[in-house]
């Protein structure tokens, strides 16, 4: 399509400024971070080449951000393989097999993709208490499990619907059991819906902040996001050491999302297109 | 590739597995294994989810401090989300939410991606991914780093000082009147990215000819927008409506970072009230009738919104 020049220049300009606006609350922390340290005196200058990267590992270590992100890794971890794989197996049977009853289970899994969690964790809490789980990780872990899976079978339902019937059929009439069929025929041309579903549960689950505030007292057992918003109430000095906790909390789902944003995009935008 | 599956699945197939296939019958026949493939998955589901949704259902209904004995209270808790001023206030601050979150970013969002998309511009992926940005950092950090822009030394204050806006400037968040407007300004920035990607993707199917012949009849940018632009993306619009209500309703950890509900009940939303009354004020039963009006609501938001695009897409 042809556009003026000016036309072109307006926007350039537009595309900045809204560039800038979406970059700068991110850049604000990473520059106070990086930033001489204001509860130390902050005298400007110093560090390597004016920059402070020592208060990141001030921050690991006496804001024990170290420890908050041990505990996130596990429990991410945990929650997008079982999820992943219990998702694989559920999204098998409602895309490729016909069976009594399979709509009406379908559409109960639907709902789970729009429960919130305010509407669980109260009675989750309760329930999880009278059977001493509470403050565990698997409190933590399987309420995230089961909200993954409702997303995660709808996704892999709509890819294994779409893929390749004949495929199935051929392989058997060739004779390849069920199981089979799943592992070695579908799931390795299913890679990229698979690592689509993993980097948005990996993502919702690193991110999950209300779940883990419930269900874990422990600090040993606080996520990032949960250390975070901790250290944000009790440290009140100053802002370097809270903005360099905020980048470690980030910059994991950050850097994934810069090598894998299609994956990203896709996933978040086709998977609430229901069909 | 997918040949060299199936002749790998013949290879490695062995001849009992072939007659106990044979005897299932033709593909896409009822199979009673398809049930073993859901147990596991449904299981979870229904334990951490079904299951809880049920129980707020039956906790509603009683008065329970969490400890104690509960006592049977019908549906005094749902006539309290009714007629409780700080629940109304906390629904009410929902909608203004609402039109921060979901209303705001379309708005903007429409307007971004017709330009966009009127000129293909260098650097639109990169853009993309700028935009985007906002949708994968935790909103805990979020919120940190917009309690910094919205402190009284912050930079939107500075950015007001700068252009002469001095009597505006003002602590953000600890202001009665403004702190609500501040933190659902902050769902506009969040939202922004989502609903013009979403948007961008939608206006790069629509074909070509339909600009060429909105020109060849005379139309400008404007009404080529209105006669082409926006019914062609009407489903992108209900899809990013419905993320970004719901995203509105669902708001809990921007509150609780950044203003705990305060100044005063001022940003207390429906979220934010199921955690006090549960975990703070021990008013369980009351804290899980929010919660499932609330979800109420949001199920009748999902549904409606894809009805209504669905209609009038056909």
């Amino acid at each position: 399509m042809r556009v003026s020049r000016g036309e072109r220049l307006a926007n350039y300009a537009i595309l900045i400024a809204f560039a800038v606006f979406a970059l700068y609350p991110v850049l604000t922390i990473v520059v106070a971070a990086l930033g001489p340290d204001d509860a130390a005196g902050g005298q400007v200058g110093g560090g390597v080449l004016g920059l402070h990267p020592e208060n990141f590992a001030k921050a690991w270590q006496d804001g024990h951000f170290g420890s908050y992100l041990r505990t996130s890794v596990v429990v991410s971890a945990t929650v997008v393989v079982i999820s992943v794989t219990l998702s694989i197996l559920s999204g098998f049977a409602f895309g490729t097999m016909r069976f009594p009853g399979s709509t009406v289970l379908f559409y109960v899994f639907l709902l789970g993709i729009m429960m919130p969690s305010e509407a669980v964790v109260v009675p989750l809490y309760f329930d999880l208490r009278t059977l001493g789980l509470t403050d565990t990780l698997w409190a933590v872990v399987l309420p995230q499990v089961a909200q993954s899976v409702a997303f995660g079978t709808f996704w892999m339902r709509a890819y294994f619907r779409t893929s390749s019937r004949s495929l199935v059929e051929a392989a058997r009439l060739d004779g390849a059991s069920t199981r089979r069929i799943l592992w070695s025929v579908l799931v390795p041309l299913a890679r990229p819906a698979i690592v689509t579903l993993t980097v948005l549960v990996f993502m919702w689950t690193w991110n999950e902040f209300l779940i883990p505030l419930v269900m874990v007292i422990s600090e040993s057992l606080r996520t990032a996001p949960l250390g975070l918003a901790f250290f944000q109430g009790q440290y009140t000095q100053g802002f370097t050491l809270l903005a360099a906790g905020a980048c470690i909390v980030a910059t994991p789902v950050v850097l994934l999302y810069l090598f894998l944003q299609r994956h990203f995009i896709a996933g978040m935008l086709e998977g609430a297109v229901r069909e | 590739m997918s040949t060299q599956q199936v002749a790998r699945a013949r290879r490695t197939s062995t001849s009992p597995a072939r007659a106990r296939t044979r005897s299932a019958g033709p593909p896409g026949e009822p199979r009673r294994i398809a049930y073993l493939y859901l147990l596991p998955a449904f299981l979870v589901y229904a334990a951490f989810l079904l299951y809880p949704l049920g129980r707020a259902v039956q906790i509603s209904l009683y008065d329970w401090d969490g400890n104690t004995l509960a006592t049977w209270a019908g549906l005094d808790n749902y006539a309290e989300v009714v007629t409780d001023p700080a629940l109304r206030a906390a629904f009410g601050h929902a909608l203004v939410l609402v039109f921060f979150y979901a209303v705001l970013p379309l708005v903007v969002g429409l307007g971004l991606a017709s330009i966009l998309n009127r000129a293909r511009v260098r650097g639109l992926p990169f853009f993309r991914t700028v935009i985007f940005l906002p949708q994968v950092v935790a909103m805990v950090v979020i919120g940190v780093a917009w309690r910094r822009l919205y402190a009284p030394d912050g930079s939107v204050n500075d950015l007001l000082r700068a252009v002469g806006l001095d009597s505006l400037a003002r602590g953000w968040l600890g202001d009665y009147t403004a702190a609500l407007p501040a933190v659902g300004f902050i769902g506009t920035w969040f939202e922004i990215g989502l609903v013009t990607v979403l948007l961008l993707a939608g206006m790069g199917r629509i074909p070509g000819e339909l600009y060429e012949a909105a020109r060849l009849d005379g139309a400008g940018p404007v009404r080529e927008f209105f006669a082409v632009t926006l019914p062609s993306v009407r489903g992108e619009i209900a899809v990013a409506l419905t993320l970004t209500v719901i995203a509105a309703l669902r708001t809990f950890d921007l509150v609780y970072i950044t203003t705990r509900g305060g100044p005063g009940q001022s940003t207390s939303v429906p979220s934010f009230e199921v955690y006090n009354r549960a975990f703070q004020q021990g008013r369980v039963g009351s804290a899980a009738a929010v919660a499932v009006v609330l979800t109420l609501i949001i199920f009748v938001i999902s549904f409606g919104i894809t009805r209504v695009a669905e209609r009038e897409g056909a």
